[in-house]
């Protein structure tokens, strides 16, 4: 019994990586930059929700969409400021800007809501499922169905919409997608609005199992850590290393000595990259010369 | 006599043959050209002599010794020194220091001898530096001594390649389409500097060219191949006439 | 403008390129020799730790401005330095030997990670270093026999022999030898064939091996030199701040020494220097900020890692070649004035780099 509530939990925490690891690949995929600030987006994300859920009392389904789409603004407009100037500079010049623009949204989340942990208030806060012996938090629930309905609304946006399409094209050749008449330029930047609101999505996810502090977007270099198991590049990948982490950091957690859950991610991620340098789900690529 | 035997050489990429069982052999001191129409696999056959690749079937000698799984870093220190088809030189450097480079291979100093700088490091520079002003002396790089590989122009940068491969002090140098993105004088100039490889450093060429008033200038010899298979090996005036490889060309 | 007028090759190798920059440097060094007889002791120990970053500074820049090389944990051979020298020199070990073996232990280290770095290149290699040094302070942590875990650590005072070192100005004296040290060592590998093939490695991996550098062997130089640099740092950080506590060499410190090799001007030494002086003195400048700001803004956790956030994305998009980029647009505006063209320094439009291949 108690694998099986491990299991759970570790999957609805591997959601969560999932999801943000989900928006460092959409991000990779599309301008081949790593953005080192998606847990600092989440972070964000957290706080508006709780902004408009808790302080403005705006209804719980309003609230999170209001807060999803005030971070899918901030992610286009961080883009246009910070990351734009940046197009054609080496790939650890942008990965060093992303680490700072992750310090400065700390900052201002101090700034903004103090360094006192809040917590989201949630229609669904504190109720159970309970199953023969296992109890299962609705949180939980929550988590996994809304990961499902997410990734399937993603799935379908880049399969039948053009907008979807015109992002796919230019992740594979942004000159010739340029040439086919796409504006690369729109595209990086609805690009980064998709990938904040999904970190929101997560970071909203999340909120009413963990506190919410300018802290908590740390999570994100787990999530990383994740994106890179998966392959990174891949958008199934991502939800699997997500998973794979989520699962391997709660049985760590439980069964060896104290120190190793907060590792884990970590540890597996070595060994993926040891074993495997470009992740699981992707094959080599050797420069061609 | 034979300095690089390339025996039965086979390579594909995911299902997709690029070489098959592609043999020939380089005398020393002959120039021997590569030809053939985009995609044929030439500079997959220069990346596989030059142990980037590693050889699916077949064997590779060079100077009699089995070179077929050594590293491309050993290779070069048998006496390979190659150049690549789209320039690949140290951007950030100057050109004396990409050619200083070049000179790796014949580092004697440890890493300690180094770090103090002692006597025998200091000579070592010093026979380095003359070593890479014979290469300049004879390219006619004077001008560009202490510039940064990124301000050249791309005609300069391609001599460069040749140069530093040149300071690695090589017996077969592969050169990889020297001729292309150069104009009409440039070329007439790698024509003569080519034969004064051969002429006065005794360097045995091996070149993949789309030029073929080039080819047939300075060539002993040519091999042309299409879709990774050789069609013929032969003096150049005999392969240019040669029925499928006007067909390869042609469509 | 000056030319130099060449009439040896060896002039291209010595350290000072000409009569004047033996007299700047001397200048600079006599300068800092007499710094202790006129500065308060909380400014020495400042200048002192300007040193310390600095030799950290340099570390990190063999790796990563020379070799190419990012590392997102660097923090833990600061870490690694100053706990192996504390744990020494707390069972007698004398301050040289125990500083050498800090270094040494902090290079092997560095050395065993670039093993799994050879596999690894770019984003791929920043994060498996950001997850080396996570471990680390995890085990720094857990460790408590050694590392005394969360109670941390109290660092021995260092004495040479009968002499104590315990005072501002030895200390002073003692960082500022090391630092020299550093900098001697890390030129004469640049003007020798292990720095050339270095900078090879970085500017084009294939074409660095088809010249006969063996790139696993530069890269585990190039990690070990770097960690074992960064590891006598970290010995004489130890001193500084006096007690050892694992969060001490956490990912904000990692991204501290970035930050420094970024902001002073990646491939360049003095460009380290720079670094090291800005990254020292900005807590102060920011100390100095916090009195005329309004209390809520003053009191902001964050405030500190924000400001250097903000630092790094500024520095990254109007000036990447930091400090000393600067520095060499502003010398050779004088040196041709009035003839200064700015198009000379401007930078060209690039477009998307792709480094993934199919």
């Amino acid at each position: 019994m108690e694998i099986i509530q491990l299991l759970i939990s570790g999957m609805s925490q591997g959601c969560v990586y999932g999801l943000i690891a989900l928006g460092f690949v959409l991000i990779y995929k599309a301008t081949e930059m790593v953005n080192f600030a998606q847990g600092d987006l989440m972070m964000l994300g957290a706080f508006l929700s709780y902004t408009f859920v808790s302080v403005l009392n705006f209804p719980f389904m309003l609230g999170i969409i209001a807060a999803i789409g005030s971070m899918a603004a901030i992610g286009a407009i961080t883009e246009r400021l910070a990351i734009r100037p940046m197009i054609g500079e080496p790939h650890f010049s942008v990965l060093m800007v992303t680490i700072g623009l992750g310090f400065i949204f700390r900052a201002a989340s101090g700034f903004i809501w103090g360094s006192e942990p809040k917590t989201l208030d949630t229609p669904y806060a504190g109720q159970i499922l309970k199953i023969n012996n296992i109890i299962i938090g609705y949180e939980n629930i929550v988590i996994l169905m809304a990961t499902i309905l997410l990734c399937a609304s993603l799935v379908l946006f880049f399969r039948f919409t053009t907008t979807g399409k015109a992002m796919q094209a230019a992740s594979q050749n942004q000159l010739a997608a340029m040439y086919v008449g796409i504006s690369v330029r729109k595209i990086n930047t609805l690009v980064w609005a998709v990938s904040a609101s999904v970190s929101a999505a997560a970071g909203i996810l999340i909120a009413p199992v963990s506190l919410i502090d300018p802290q908590m977007g740390f999570i994100g270099i787990k999530a990383f850590a994740a994106a890179i198991v998966g392959g990174f590049g891949s958008l199934p990948g991502a939800i699997i290393g997500g998973l794979i982490i989520g699962i391997a950091e709660q049985f760590a957690g439980l069964y060896l000595p104290s120190g190793f859950s907060e590792v884990t991610a970590y540890i597996i991620l070595l060994i993926v990259l040891i074993a495997r340098p470009h992740g699981i789900f992707t094959s080599m690529h050797i420069k061609k010369v | 006599m034979t300095i690089l035997q390339v025996e039965n050489a086979s390579i594909s990429f995911g299902g997709v043959k690029a070489l098959q069982n592609i043999s020939f052999h380089v005398k020393k001191d002959e120039v021997f050209s590569i030809i053939g129409p985009n995609g044929a696999g030439k500079t997959t056959l220069f990346n596989l002599i030059s142990r980037i690749y590693d050889l699916k079937e077949g064997s590779l000698f060079f100077k009699g010794v089995d070179a077929t799984n050594l590293s491309t870093h050993q290779i070069a220190k048998l006496g390979i020194a190659r150049t690549f088809q789209n320039t690949e030189l140290f951007e950030q450097e100057t050109v004396l220091n990409n050619l200083l480079i070049g000179n790796h291979i014949h580092r004697k100093t440890s890493l300690l001898q180094e770090i103090i700088f002692d006597r025998k490091t200091r000579n070592q520079e010093m026979e380095f530096r003359e070593n890479v002003e014979a290469i300049i002396d004879l390219l006619d790089l004077q001008a560009y001594r202490y510039q940064k590989i990124s301000n050249l122009p791309y005609g300069i940068r391609k001599l460069v390649e040749i140069a530093r491969a040149l300071s690695m002090k090589p017996e077969l140098i592969l050169l990889d389409e020297p001729s292309s993105g150069l104009n009409p004088e440039e070329t007439e100039d790698l024509i003569f500097q080519i034969e004064d490889l051969r002429a006065e450093l005794g360097i045995t060429v091996l070149m993949i060219e789309h030029d073929m008033n080039l080819v047939s200038q300075i060539s002993d010899r040519v091999m042309a191949i299409a879709d990774g298979q050789t069609l013929i090996v032969g003096h150049p005036k005999e392969v240019q006439d040669h029925a499928e490889v006007i067909r390869a060309y042609l469509g | 403008m000056q030319f130099i007028r060449k009439t040896n090759y060896y002039q291209d190798i010595q350290l000072f390129k000409h009569g004047g920059q033996i007299f700047w440097y001397a200048t600079l060094l006599f300068f800092l020799l007499f710094t202790p007889l006129f500065l308060s002791e909380f400014y020495l120990g400042e200048l002192a730790l300007v040193f310390i970053y600095g030799i950290a500074g340099v570390g990190l820049m063999l790796l990563t401005g020379y070799t190419g090389q990012v590392s997102l944990g660097h923090a833990a051979f600061l870490g690694i330095g100053a706990y192996c020298h504390a744990y020494l020199l707390s069972h007698e070990v004398p301050f040289l030997i125990s500083l050498t073996l800090a270094t040494l232990f902090s290079a092997t280290v560095g050395g065993i990670l670039a093993i799994p770095a050879l596999r690894v290149t770019g984003i791929y290699l920043a994060v498996a270093t950001l997850a080396f040094s996570v471990i680390v302070e995890q085990i720094l942590t857990h460790w408590v026999s050694v590392t005394g875990g969360y109670r941390g650590m109290l660092v021995p005072a260092p004495s040479l022999g009968p002499i104590s070192l315990q005072s501002f100005e030895i200390f002073y004296y003692t960082c500022l030898t090391f630092l020299i040290l550093t900098i001697f060592i890390a030129l004469n590998l640049l003007r020798s064939p292990t720095g050339r093939a270095m900078t090879a490695v970085r500017d084009s991996e294939i074409s660095a091996e088809s010249m006969g550098i063996n790139l696993a062997q530069t890269k585990a130089i190039a990690f070990s030199l770097s960690s074992g640099l960064t590891g006598l740092a970290g010995g004489l950080l130890a001193h500084k701040i006096g007690y050892l506590a694992p969060d001490s060499f956490n990912l904000l410190m990692s991204i501290q020494l970035l930050l420094m090799v970024v902001v002073g001007g990646l491939g360049s030494l003095h460009g380290a220097v720079y670094g090291a002086i800005f990254i020292g003195f900005l807590p102060q400048a920011i100390a100095l900020l916090r009195d005329s700001l309004p209390g809520t803004v003053a009191h902001t956790p964050g405030l500190e890692p924000g400001i250097f956030g903000l630092i790094l994305v500024l520095v990254l998009i109007y000036e990447p070649l930091g400090i000393y980029g600067r520095w060499i647009k502003i010398r050779s505006f004088f040196e041709e004035f009035p003839l200064y063209r700015q198009a000379t320094h401007k930078r060209q439009r690039t477009f998307l780099k792709t480094e993934r291949l199919r």
